[in-house]
């Protein structure tokens, strides 16, 4: 509704009339150099440091170099005379987070889907109310949340002290520091950004089609999977790339939920700017890596996006 | 025909959902209350670490972390407020004109960007152009980052509100200043306070960018929890994360309020 009115009644001349349309220059530029210097400039900036040398102390030297991405893809052996062969470390943490990622993704749609319909299909008023209980956490410290989470599920917390009362379990779960313990952070971190899309599509889903559907002999869950689903697809899309996007470069919940064995992209970065032991162009260029990714997951979305409104 | 509506087990499934988003929080504030130096057992109820926050020995660095949160919150909120509400007024009241899509794109690049990328990048800037690190460079990167969250609900209500008031205005010899702020700001004030809340959040939330261009010495409440949690979670911490909480859930709890009573004022 709120969307159709600047449209209605007036066009580009009446706007005129209301003299902002000679004051667009002075309005953004406030926009556009703050974002413009310290946000893509930065980006730039970064660009060329990973193609630079690294100096010891952290920070660089000028010379323009491969070694940050060298370093990244390829071992030249302990004193770089050897023939380049693969390097897996990085590309190991790389694949790890997006697996990881895609895990969290999958657990978030699979409790967001049914969530975001139960909400979606309740009547207005209780609608309002859940909409909201479900968005209010997003809202909290991200920090506070994470290690809420932790301290719920360390080993001899709450949840493995209540399971071992109820006499579920016999030794409390070693969930902290593990791969799982990562994805739940994952999954209780971005958990909002898949429900609420998935509730925009079911919103403006025709129920009718599912009632069509019933006549003629379709179960519930055909009908879940040959009509619904298709038809909010592009909701479902847009929650997996909101969740699966922040997750990549996650840095909490890998850092306070995982350990070694869970080291994720974020973590890899975050350790080349820390103190001495830092390299910057390698940060940088790891950071490029998964700029360059999350650009790749959001231009075939653009792209998918674009072919369904054409259609 | 309430029928192809209902699926078995999607109640039961969004009522894990809440469960899971609330369980872990309710259950620290319950332990925030535990008067026990373990965190394990529980020793009845007590007020003594938030009593502990406010004058236990962490307390100073606490203090002047909060001091530095929420005084770049309201300054990098009503900053970031500001610059939305122009970019608002010549997106929404501008018509068409070059680089329109482009100056969205802008809009929203620090959404896109992850917040890593956006860490790092800043870090390399200031440390390029020899800006010292500390409370001014922090303030800078939250400016940047709370644009999008206070542009979106200042641009939604904007769009709502139709030109004819303003045309009023002008018809009655109003200027141009007096007719925005006579008439269109007050109209839009529900959408700048929300952007301005949900700015304001936004900021005192923020870890990962302060993290990295906060500096030697410099700390904001989420970089002080998260210093003192690499050493274990303990019961003080658990008292600032509720207090945190709480704030998070007042500024949220208006901010839909404000809209809500926007919206009912427009209809």
């Amino acid at each position: 509704m709120a969307g159709m009115a600047p449209e209605s009644g007036t066009g580009g001349g009446g706007k005129a009339g209301l003299g902002y349309r000679k004051l667009i220059g002075p309005l953004l530029v406030p926009t556009w150099v703050m974002i413009g210097i310290f946000l893509v400039l930065p980006v730039m900036l970064m660009a060329v440091y990973s193609f630079l040398t690294k100096e010891f102390r952290g920070g660089v030297v000028w010379d323009f170099t491969l070694a940050a991405y060298d370093q990244f893809f390829l071992n030249r052996g302990l004193f770089g005379d050897e023939p380049p062969v693969i390097e897996w470390t990085y590309i190991t943490i790389f694949w790890r987070s997006i697996w990881q990622a895609a895990v969290a993704t999958l657990i978030c749609l699979a409790v967001g889907f049914p969530t975001a319909w139960f909400i979606a299909t309740r009547p207005p008023k209780s609608r309002a109310i859940w909409l909201f209980l479900i968005t209010v956490p997003y809202w909290v410290n991200l920090l506070i949340r994470t290690v809420s989470l932790k301290f719920l599920i360390r080993d001899n917390g709450p949840l493995n002290e209540s399971l071992m009362a109820i006499g579920l379990i016999s030794d409390p779960l070693p969930l902290v520091n593990t791969n799982l313990a990562v994805q739940l952070g994952l999954f209780y971190s971005y958990l909002p950004f898949m429900v609420l899309p998935i509730y925009a599509a079911v919103e403006r889903y025709n129920f009718a089609l599912s009632e069509a559907a019933a006549d003629l002999y379709a179960s519930r869950w055909v009908t879940l999977r040959e009509i619904v689903l298709p038809v909010v697809k592009p909701g479902i899309i847009a929650g997996c790339i909101l969740v699966f996007v922040p997750s990549l470069g996650a840095f909490l919940a890998p850092d306070l939920l995982g350990g070694a064995k869970t080291f994720m992209i974020g973590s890899l970065i975050d350790e080349q700017f820390r103190g001495s032991q830092g390299n910057w162009p390698f940060g940088a260029a790891a950071a490029m890596i998964l700029m360059t990714l999350v650009l790749i997951v959001l231009m075939v979305y653009a792209r998918a996006q674009n072919k369904a409104e054409a259609r | 025909m309430k029928g192809v509506r209902h699926y078995p087990g999607f109640l039961a499934m969004a009522v894990a959902c809440l469960a899971i988003l609330y369980v872990p929080l309710i259950v620290v504030m319950v332990y925030s209350f535990n008067d026990s130096t373990s965190i394990t057992t529980w020793g009845g109820f007590s007020w003594r670490w938030y009593a502990d926050v406010f004058t236990g020995p962490e307390a100073p660095r606490f203090k002047a972390a909060a001091w530095n949160s929420i005084t770049i919150a309201v300054l990098a909120a009503s900053a970031a407020t500001t610059i939305a509400v122009a970019a608002s007024l010549a997106m929404i009241r501008g018509g068409r004109f070059r680089g329109k899509s482009a100056t969205f794109a802008l809009i929203n690049l620090p959404l896109m960007v992850p917040e890593i990328v956006t860490a790092v990048a800043t870090l390399i800037f200031f440390s390029t152009i020899a800006l010292t690190t500390g409370y001014m460079t922090i303030l800078i990167a939250h400016v940047v980052f709370c644009i999008p969250f206070a542009y979106l609900p200042i641009a939604a209500r904007l769009q709502g509100i139709e030109d004819s008031y303003e045309q009023a205005a002008r018809d009655l010899y109003a200027t141009q200043w007096q007719a925005f702020r006579l008439v269109l700001l007050p109209l839009m004030l529900p959408g700048v306070v929300s952007g301005f809340l949900l700015a304001f959040i936004i900021s005192l939330d923020d870890f990962i960018i302060t993290n990295f261009v906060k500096g030697a010495g410099m700390e904001t409440l989420p970089t002080a929890i998260f210093g003192s949690v690499k050493q274990g979670i303990k019961p003080n911490i658990m008292a600032i994360s509720t207090m945190m909480l709480a704030v998070s859930i007042l500024f949220v709890t208006l901010s839909y309020y404000v809209n809500r009573i926007g919206q009912r004022t427009r209809s």
